[in-house]
């Protein structure tokens, strides 16, 4: 069996005394696209912040293709190409579009910083439009697509994704999952993708997980977790 | 009757001190503004900091005199080369032993390991230096007369020219290192959130110290300026200078750096126009008395933006 790209071991963590994990396991193969859905307050969010050092793992193990990456600190992390899209997409908001997207390139290569930019403005036409304008000023949607193409200019092979459709309009969560569609089919990023938009995710996800107060409850195939009566009458009842 | 020559050049010879002394403040005051800018934390012991950049100064003076160095130039560029460099380890090494151990602490602990520092560092060069003043004799005399048919005469020293040469060209530098560099942009990313820094592969750390050898490059320029204006030093001098420059970072609007510019050109005027009009007792007060109205009107300072993006 082939190793996995990124493998959780009975991880626990939290911020303060409380623990929000509480021995979580999980894997994710090289290409995949993995959707981890839960209610609010599950501890998605600090799974995904764990899985980036901040804050640290208590216990149990990280292995990030085939490195021990539990004790890595946080800035070191984009270069081993594991990237994140924070919850609430912390652009920057007093730098300009192209700032960010710089911030971005910080630990890449500069030759690649033109095609790079290039790319993430073919994905998103509007950021270059938009480029010297303060991210601050974009709308919801357009700061969605800044902090995915600032993700993007590092070169990622792992990205993480925080509620990418976090109070955007149904018609802007539709381009940002086509997005990370064909940033997974025709660049093969792998994505881990955490949405309590249960639907949308596991439509795209080729797995998924649930996770309820700390510790994974199921997995299975995206499809799989969509028929499930449980998924259905605990995420999805008004969804879709 | 007035006599409007003779008040003319009074006023332009006030105006030519003024900016001198402001030149300093405002240079001091950019460091009280970066490093809170970045970590939000006044660093008290700044004030130190410049009075050490002051007698490093003195001591490469004293050590370039006893190699035998004739060259003014060459013993302007050692000053202030020297300077810089020593001054920076203290600032680095302050950062590094009195705040960062602090980092994740509650909010008053560093500012009152500031404190601490800054009476340690007036302490050590005391003991190691002693109480009494350091003279430095003057390197750069002569300078340009005019209005002399006034009966005042304003003067504009070499020193005064050599002294705004040098903050202006620091000044368009560093503007340019914040704007427009690699390094500037992941001090404006740590500034505005660490830890999405941090995502994106910024070493916060090392960008914090990177900030606190900038301010303390930038304060012991204005240590050389104030030893080869004033001719002495002494431990002493760091406290006033320092809650000046603080004064003039607030006033300009603290976190900003064309505030703190501002601030210390403002208060230098201040001060210098108050002592030739009014009373040179007073000047302090005025300064002071300006910083109040200033805060009661415009809490945030003359350039500084409304806090309302702290998440």
């Amino acid at each position: 069996m082939a190793e996995a790209m990124l493998a959780v071991e009975g991880v626990h963590a939290g911020y303060g005394p409380r623990l929000a994990l509480k021995g979580v396991d999980l894997h994710i193969d090289r290409g995949e696209i993995v959707a981890l859905i839960g209610s609010n307050g599950a501890g998605k969010s600090t799974l995904l912040m764990t899985l980036c050092g901040h804050p640290r793992a208590k216990q149990g193990r990280i292995w990030f293709e085939g490195r021990d990456i539990t004790r890595v600190p946080t800035h070191d992390l984009v270069r081993c190409g594991l990237v994140q899209v924070p919850e609430g997409r912390r652009i920057f908001s007093r730098m300009t579009v192209l700032e960010n997207l710089q911030m971005g390139a910080l630990t890449s290569d500069s030759r690649h910083f033109r095609p790079d930019l290039d790319r993430v403005f073919a994905l998103f036409p509007v950021l270059a439009e938009r480029r010297a304008q303060r991210g601050g000023v974009l709308s919801g949607g357009e700061q969605q697509m800044l902090a995915i193409g600032r993700a993007l200019m590092s070169r990622p092979r792992l990205l993480l994704l925080d509620e990418p459709s976090l109070g955007l309009a149904p018609l802007v969560v539709r381009k940002i999952f086509a997005t990370l569609e064909e940033i997974n089919a025709g660049e093969g990023v792998t994505i881990l993708l955490v949405e309590q938009n249960a639907y949308h995710a596991l439509k795209l996800a080729f797995r998924g997980y649930v996770m309820v107060n700390g510790v994974i409850t199921l997995t299975g195939t995206g499809s799989g977790l969509l028929a499930n009566p449980e998924i259905r009458a605990a995420y999805l009842e008004g969804g879709g | 009757m007035i006599d409007l020559y003779r008040e003319t050049a009074i006023f332009l010879q006030q105006l030519v001190n003024g900016i001198t002394i402001g030149a300093t403040y405002g240079l001091i005051a950019i460091g009280y503004t970066m490093v809170y800018g970045i970590i939000g934390m006044i660093n008290f012991a700044h004030g130190e900091i410049y009075m050490i950049g002051a007698f490093v100064a003195v001591m490469t003076y004293v050590v370039m005199g006893m190699l035998g160095v004739q060259s003014v130039p060459l013993a302007l560029l050692a000053m202030l080369g020297v300077g810089m460099v020593v001054t920076a380890a203290y600032g680095w090494t302050v950062e590094r032993i009195a705040y960062r151990p602090l980092r994740r602490s509650f909010r008053l602990a560093p500012l009152i390991s500031a404190i601490g520092m800054s009476i340690a560092l007036q302490n050590y060069v005391q003991i190691t230096q002693g109480a009494r003043v350091k003279p430095l004799p003057p390197v750069l005399p002569g300078g340009i007369h005019f209005l002399e048919e006034t009966g005042f005469g304003v003067k504009i020293t070499w020193l005064q020219i050599f002294i705004w040469t040098v903050t202006v060209a620091l000044m368009i530098v560093f503007t340019w290192v914040v704007a427009r560099t690699a390094l500037g942009r992941q001090q404006r990313a740590c500034e505005q959130d660490q830890l999405m820094a941090a995502l994106v592969g910024v070493n916060v750390d090392r960008i914090i110290s990177l900030t606190f050898v900038m301010g303390a490059v930038l304060a012991a320029v204005a240590g050389l300026i104030v030893t080869l204006q004033y001719g002495v030093v002494d431990f002493h001098i760091g406290f006033l200078a320092g809650v000046k420059a603080f004064t003039a970072a607030v006033l300009g609007g603290i976190g900003s750096l064309p505030g703190a510019m501002l601030g210390g050109l403002l208060i230098g005027l201040i001060e210098t126009f108050w002592a030739a009009y009014f009373s040179g007792a007073y000047k302090d007060v005025a300064t002071f008395g300006i910083l109040v109205l200033v805060l009661l009107f415009r809490p945030t300072g003359l350039l500084g933006r409304p806090e309302t993006e702290k998440v």
